[in-house]
């Protein structure tokens, strides 16, 4: 039996490397010829040279498939629509990545995450003053509205998966609608009901703000995570003689902590950037502060805007540098999210 | 399965109930606190408050103050369409292109992109847009406006393109793509396999089994999609407000450097309001609460609807 040859499966559909150089090298080519073609016509920039670069590639397109049937060069000529359409899609967040990146790290001196700006007025250079107050305000808000929020929003997500009572699918409903409640109208009820209540904007006010923004994608995503949950588990807590509630907390909740971890993780990362409510409920100050209940303070969101609104140089600057702390703490935390996650499925 | 509850079983239900029950409260509250401030300007004002064209608070006893929030609510509606008018195309065609086009791993990387685009918050798309994009869209705007001037709506009096309509737009719609995109692969991911070999088999292209299968069965969920990312850019505030230049006056001349934005009012207007016109900015922040919700509630109706079925 030792002449038996186990045949290698081959895979015909898959472009053979030799294609897939030609097509690589098509594409610098046309890419340097449609350079070429807006450095010497009227058509500028990057967008100037993406369209020269659709329109040649659809020339070639057609040259290439002149001994096609109508039908397959319809079906490449989409191809090209939907890639360059993909493209144009995908663009704007690469921009934005690549902006933030670079023009956030030209103004990064160690003291931007150490000082305040106390001492420093917007025109300042870049090696003084920072945005130690904002950081610090803005992990405040949010560690508070994860403290009111998260056990909340967990019981939304058991009442979803294990409870499953009458109000079952309105619940479901109210917290599909109420992820879509304008940030701005959170920050104005907040304002209504306890900011011009209480005497004015506060981290505590700010932080309730960003709970009611935090609540929805709390419950959505404990509800996701407890649907993990095998029902055998159930079933075996029950056959224990566990009543619901030993079952629920003593074998359901500990099964997903790690998934919970990761629904506050995805909280947080949902509201840290949030700005329009902060505005109404926590305003702004220079100076580091740690009492949550008493006065105005910075957080990094507001800290950015408020630059902007200045707009001169060194404060947009400024304003770069913040937005690139800002986006560094929503991927880590986003980050943080999928290698904690990781771990439930294995 | 029968579970019997004991005692304990019963409190712990009813303090989950409880519990889930908050964000129903939460919503009720938001509606019937936001009502209450604005009601006394709802009476006053009557429909004149969703129609009228000024907006001013006086600062002199003896003259009356006019709160009418008309060219912001149309202007919202104008740069939530001109974002989505370009979004849903590009998220269609993203989808498509995640799902059907992309080799295996530029399919992971790009999830993963799209992910992280929908954590980017609305504060960096609306520094972006000021700061980077204006440049780009200005030229765009210009060019509409050279070439297809004799259309109303492209038709523009001074030669600023920049904080216009158009512009907002696309950086609302850079931020709402990712929304849309996500719910669109969704939707198509969960096309029958079986449906689309059936078009290959048939000597169907692959454009031909998107057309005839893949597209009819997403139809629904791109629509729900689509609301959703409406809900998203009616109630956006700080990546409008950075970008466009609010003024109070009806305009449909979408190149023109003016427009109207409901959560940007707010946001504008808020620091130095008098009791008055805080209350009116309240009312205005009601108004926008209804819009959003309703289409919120059709869109995640339709979207439960689809991905369950």
């Amino acid at each position: 039996m030792s002449d038996v040859t186990i045949p290698q499966p081959t895979r015909p559909w898959q472009r053979k490397r030799r294609e897939q150089v030609r097509s690589g090298a098509t594409f610098v080519a046309m890419a340097i010829l449609a350079f070429a073609v807006v450095l010497f016509t009227g058509f500028a920039g990057f967008d100037g040279w993406a369209i020269v670069l659709f329109i040649i590639s659809a020339i070639v397109l057609f040259i290439k498939g002149r001994k096609l049937s109508k039908k397959e060069r319809k079906n490449a000529l989409i191809q090209l629509l939907i890639a360059s359409a993909a493209t144009l899609a995908f663009l704007p967040w690469l921009s934005i990545f690549a902006s933030v990146a670079m023009k956030g790290l030209a103004g990064f001196r160690i003291n931007f995450i150490t000082s305040d700006m106390r001492t420093t007025v917007p025109d300042d250079e870049m090696n003084m003053g920072g945005a130690l107050h904002a950081i610090v305000g803005s992990f405040m808000m949010v560690i508070i509205a994860s403290i009111i929020t998260l056990p909340l929003g967990i019981l939304s997500g058991v009442y979803l998966t294990e409870i499953k009572g009458r109000f079952t699918f309105l619940v479901r409903f109210v917290i599909q609608s109420m992820s879509g409640v304008p940030s701005i109208v959170a920050g104005l009820f907040v304002f209504t009901t306890y900011v011009s209540a209480t005497h004015g904007p506060t981290a505590f006010g700010g932080a309730l703000a960003l709970g009611i923004l935090m609540l929805p994608t709390v419950a959505r995503t404990s509800e996701e995570v407890l649907k993990l949950v095998p029902e055998e588990l159930r079933s075996a807590g029950y056959a224990l003689g566990a009543r619901q509630w030993r079952t629920t907390l003593m074998v359901v909740l500990p099964t997903v902590r790690s998934g919970l971890t990761t629904v506050a993780v995805l909280g947080v990362a949902r509201v840290i950037g949030e700005t329009a409510p902060l505005l109404l409920t926590a305003g702004s100050s220079t100076a580091l502060r740690f009492n949550p209940v008493n006065g105005p303070i910075a957080s990094l969101p507001i800290y950015v805007f408020g630059l902007l609104q200045i707009g001169t140089e060194y404060a947009v600057n400024r304003a770069w540098t913040g937005a690139l702390v800002l986006m560094i703490f929503v991927f880590g935390l986003f980050i943080t999210a999928r290698k904690i996650g990781g771990k439930d499925k294995r | 399965m029968h579970v019997v509850h004991s005692r304990g079983d019963k409190v712990f239900r009813g303090i989950v109930t409880a519990g889930a029950m908050t964000s129903l409260i939460i919503l009720g509250l938001i509606g019937a606190f936001l009502f209450g401030r604005g009601a006394q300007v709802f009476s006053q004002y009557g429909l004149k408050f969703i129609t009228g064209t000024n907006w001013s608070a006086s600062t002199e006893p003896g003259i009356p103050n006019e709160f009418g929030m008309g060219p912001m609510l149309v202007g919202t509606v104008i740069v939530s369409v001109i974002a989505l008018t370009f979004t849903v195309p590009m998220s269609i065609a993203g989808a498509l292109y995640i799902e059907f086009y992309a080799q295996p791993r530029v399919k992971k990387l790009l999830t993963a992109l799209l992910d992280l685009a929908a954590a980017i918050p609305s504060l960096i798309f609306g520094l972006w847009g000021i700061q980077v994009f204006t440049n780009i869209g200005q030229r765009w705007a210009s060019l509409l406006g050279n070439r297809l001037g004799f259309i109303p709506i492209f038709n523009t009096i001074s030669d600023n393109y920049g904080r216009s309509p158009f512009v907002a737009g696309c950086v609302l719609a850079s931020l709402v793509v990712p929304i849309t995109t996500s719910v669109a692969r969704e939707v198509y991911s969960r096309t029958p396999r079986e449906l689309i070999d059936t078009c290959y088999a048939l000597g169907g292209t692959k454009w031909g089994a998107i057309k005839t299968v893949v597209l009819p069965f997403g139809k629904s969920g791109v629509v729900g999609g689509a609301m959703l990312g409406l809900g998203r850019a009616l109630g956006e505030t700080v990546a409008v407000y950075l970008v466009l230049n609010l003024n109070f006056r009806y305009t449909f001349k979408i190149l023109e450097s003016e427009g109207g934005n409901v959560a940007s009012l707010i946001a504008t207007r808020f620091g130095e309001a008098s009791t008055e016109e805080l209350s009116a900015l309240i009312a205005a922040g009601f108004v926008l609460f209804l819009m959003t919700l309703g289409v919120n509630m059709i869109a995640s109706a339709i979207v439960t609807k689809t991905t369950r079925s």
